[in-house]
């Protein structure tokens, strides 16, 4: 019973991760229908600065997260203001070379500067180690991400429902068209959110270091958890990407500790079914346009 | 002339063979005389044509974006292999021809997957399916070897009387052979009434289908071919290299050939020939510069052909070609990509 409990915890937590890794995802696809499969190269990119600056410099960790998502975010919305922008109405075919492209340089790059190995971050001693909650054995490091990603989901939550830039980020994802008819700057909504899904895609590495392992390899492993998230989840609202990372999450946790040698051969059946159940995601309301 | 007669008659125009063409395949012909040193570069070069025409049939012609093509090479490759290894089929071209019919089986049982939904739903099914395959032959290491790979995959003669050599001459005659047949019958389909009715659809599928087009069953017709023909090529590999290991599976492979049938050109079929030596050259030199990093280069090859945009590059580079046609022959350019665009 207490097996379960702990799995059930530690999918809880690997969910919750891949939601913030890929919600970013969930708005470049569904807002402005753009293929980016390069949003792994982000979240790696995230995790090796705050790896750089803990290792090397001595940062502590809490610290070196806020920069880990100010510098993503930064290299996002460089990238989306120069090369992405020009994409947006082009095919897919081309967004999928173009994006790519961009992951097979970001793997390349880091490979050169860091070295092909897998890295480590420092934790501090407080994140190390397990709670005992009921003789349910919880490891800190993994509240802690339960933690951090519970609160910016329901800040998330709120900015999309409260705020006025929710309110124009949700028109622009309902009708590009009509919204830039009543005066919605459609692409800097757009940028913003880009840049935002980066910098969340940057903490999200920098916390899954622990986890999923950091190693130049980051974007292409996990690019098809991405997808999974956001093609399961449907990106007309953030409940959707957020449930299916959740059963993603704690799918693929069970499925490795109950029917190991089965392995990914759970998450990927799991990912076709769904698809051709329904085309346009579990929650998703309407087709990618 | 009305209208219909004239449709014929320049699909009968296009389906003629041209003088470029068969220079082109007795240039090919001379490289297998001309550098006898370079056999197995030159015969990875012919299994990538191969590869990338299958992808071309699809993604040329149909308009179908997929990201996980190494799927059915990988069950060509395994499927060679393990009758090799275990003499269930001796004989090579046989074992070609069974190998293939493995991968077509199974693009025919995924292609209906794979029509359903829009892009963005091809592209993870593709990429899901070749990912599956990837963790079954894991999974199944008893059968594959996992990731050791099949090894001392033992070659029997072809046809029971030219055996394999160690230079890979036999191997790279023998590939050319296949490449040739295969495009021949490429050639065939895609400048049939079926080819046409593929651009159509790849065109514009809701109106193909309202000219009475059954585009669900050509999709799945040219799926299921495509898949054959990157079945021959994976059985081509594991025969002309004696091993197959998971990175049959692999994504880049997919990647990679996405990228060698860009360079090349969609829709004329010779992309995925130009395209393949193009690729090959570029790689040679890359990982002469940085061993380590040439995927970086590539990825910024990528990345620039993107962004001046493909139908530009091929005008930069038909260009010239072009302009001495028009000055020497005194007519209109001959040479030209028909549909770059997919």
């Amino acid at each position: 019973m207490t097996a379960i409990l702990t799995n059930l915890f530690d999918g809880v937590a690997y969910g919750m991760l891949l939601f913030v890794l890929a919600c970013g995802l969930a708005v470049t696809l569904g807002l402005m229908n753009f293929v980016n499969l390069a949003h792994g190269a982000f979240a790696m990119a995230g995790g090796y600065i705050c790896m750089v600056l803990v290792n090397r410099m001595g940062w502590s960790f809490f610290a070196a997260l806020p920069l880990a998502f100010v510098s993503a975010a930064a290299i996002g919305i460089a990238l989306e203001r120069t090369l992405y922008r020009h994409l947006y109405a082009r095919s897919h075919l081309d967004q999928v070379l173009f994006t790519i492209g961009l992951t097979f340089m970001s793997v390349a790059a880091v490979d050169y500067i860091q070295g092909s190995s897998r890295v480590f971050i420092n934790l501090p001693a407080a994140l190390q180690g397990q709670l005992d909650l009921f003789g349910v054995g919880i490891g800190r490091y993994r509240l802690m991400i339960i933690v951090i990603c519970g609160l910016l989901t329901i800040a998330l939550q709120m900015v999309l429902a409260k705020t006025r830039f929710g309110s124009r980020l949700r028109a622009a994802v309902d009708d590009p068209r009509a919204a830039s008819g009543l005066g919605i700057n459609v692409p800097q909504v757009f940028a913003l959110t880009f840049a935002f899904g980066c910098g969340l895609a940057g903490l999200g590495g920098a916390l899954s270091a622990e986890i999923l392992g950091l190693d130049p390899y980051f974007p292409l492993k996990f690019m098809i958890y991405f997808l999974i998230v956001v093609t399961v989840g449907g990106s007309s609202s953030i409940t959707g990407p957020f449930l299916a990372s959740l059963l993603l999450g704690i799918g693929d946790v069970a499925g490795k500790y109950y029917v190991p040698k089965m392995g990914p051969f759970v998450i990927y059946t799991m990912m076709i079914v769904i698809l051709i159940w329904r085309p346009n995601g579990l929650f998703g309301r309407t087709a990618a346009r | 002339m009305s209208a219909s007669s004239d449709v014929g008659y320049h699909a009968q125009r296009q389906a003629r063979w041209h003088f470029g063409e068969i220079a082109f395949w007795l240039i090919v012909l001379a490289c297998g005389f001309a550098f006898p040193t370079r056999y197995l570069i030159m015969t990875d070069i012919l299994r990538l044509a191969l590869f990338t025409m299958s992808l071309d049939l699809i993604l040329g012609y149909a308009g179908i974006v997929s990201l996980g093509h190494a799927a059915f090479f990988g069950v060509g490759a395994y499927a060679a292999g393990l009758l090799a290894l275990h003499g269930i089929i001796k004989e090579p071209v046989l074992a070609l021809v069974a190998s293939g019919l493995a991968a077509m089986v199974l693009g025919f049982a995924t292609s209906f997957l794979v029509i359903r939904g829009v892009d963005l739903t091809r592209l993870m099914v593709t990429l899901g399916i070749a990912l599956l395959l990837e963790a079954l032959a894991e999974r199944f290491s008893n059968i594959t070897g996992g990731s050791d790979g099949l090894q001392g995959v033992e070659m029997q003669p072809i046809f029971g009387e030219i055996p394999f050599d160690m230079f890979g001459k036999a191997g790279f005659f023998y590939s050319l052979a296949v490449l040739f047949l295969l495009f021949l019958f490429a050639r065939r389909v895609v400048h049939s009434p079926f080819g046409l009715s593929l651009r159509a659809i790849k065109n514009n599928p809701l109106r193909a289908a309202a000219i009475g087009i059954p585009v669900n069953r050509r999709l799945i017709a040219i799926y299921t071919l495509a898949a054959f023909y990157a079945g021959i090529a994976g059985a081509l590999f594991t025969q002309t290299t004696a091993i197959a290991s998971l990175d049959v599976f692999a994504f880049e492979r997919s990647a990679d050939l996405m990228l060698v049938l860009v360079i090349g050109g969609t829709g004329y079929l010779y992309g995925g020939l130009i395209g393949a030596v193009v690729f090959r050259m570029l790689q040679e030199l890359f990982s002469t510069i940085t061993p380590q990093y040439w995927q970086f280069w590539i990825g910024l090859v990528l990345v620039v052909i993107v962004l001046i945009g493909r139908q530009r590059l091929h005008r930069w580079v038909l260009y010239v070609p072009n302009l001495i046609i028009k000055q020497v022959a005194g007519r209109k350019a001959v040479v030209a990509v028909p549909e770059s665009d997919a």
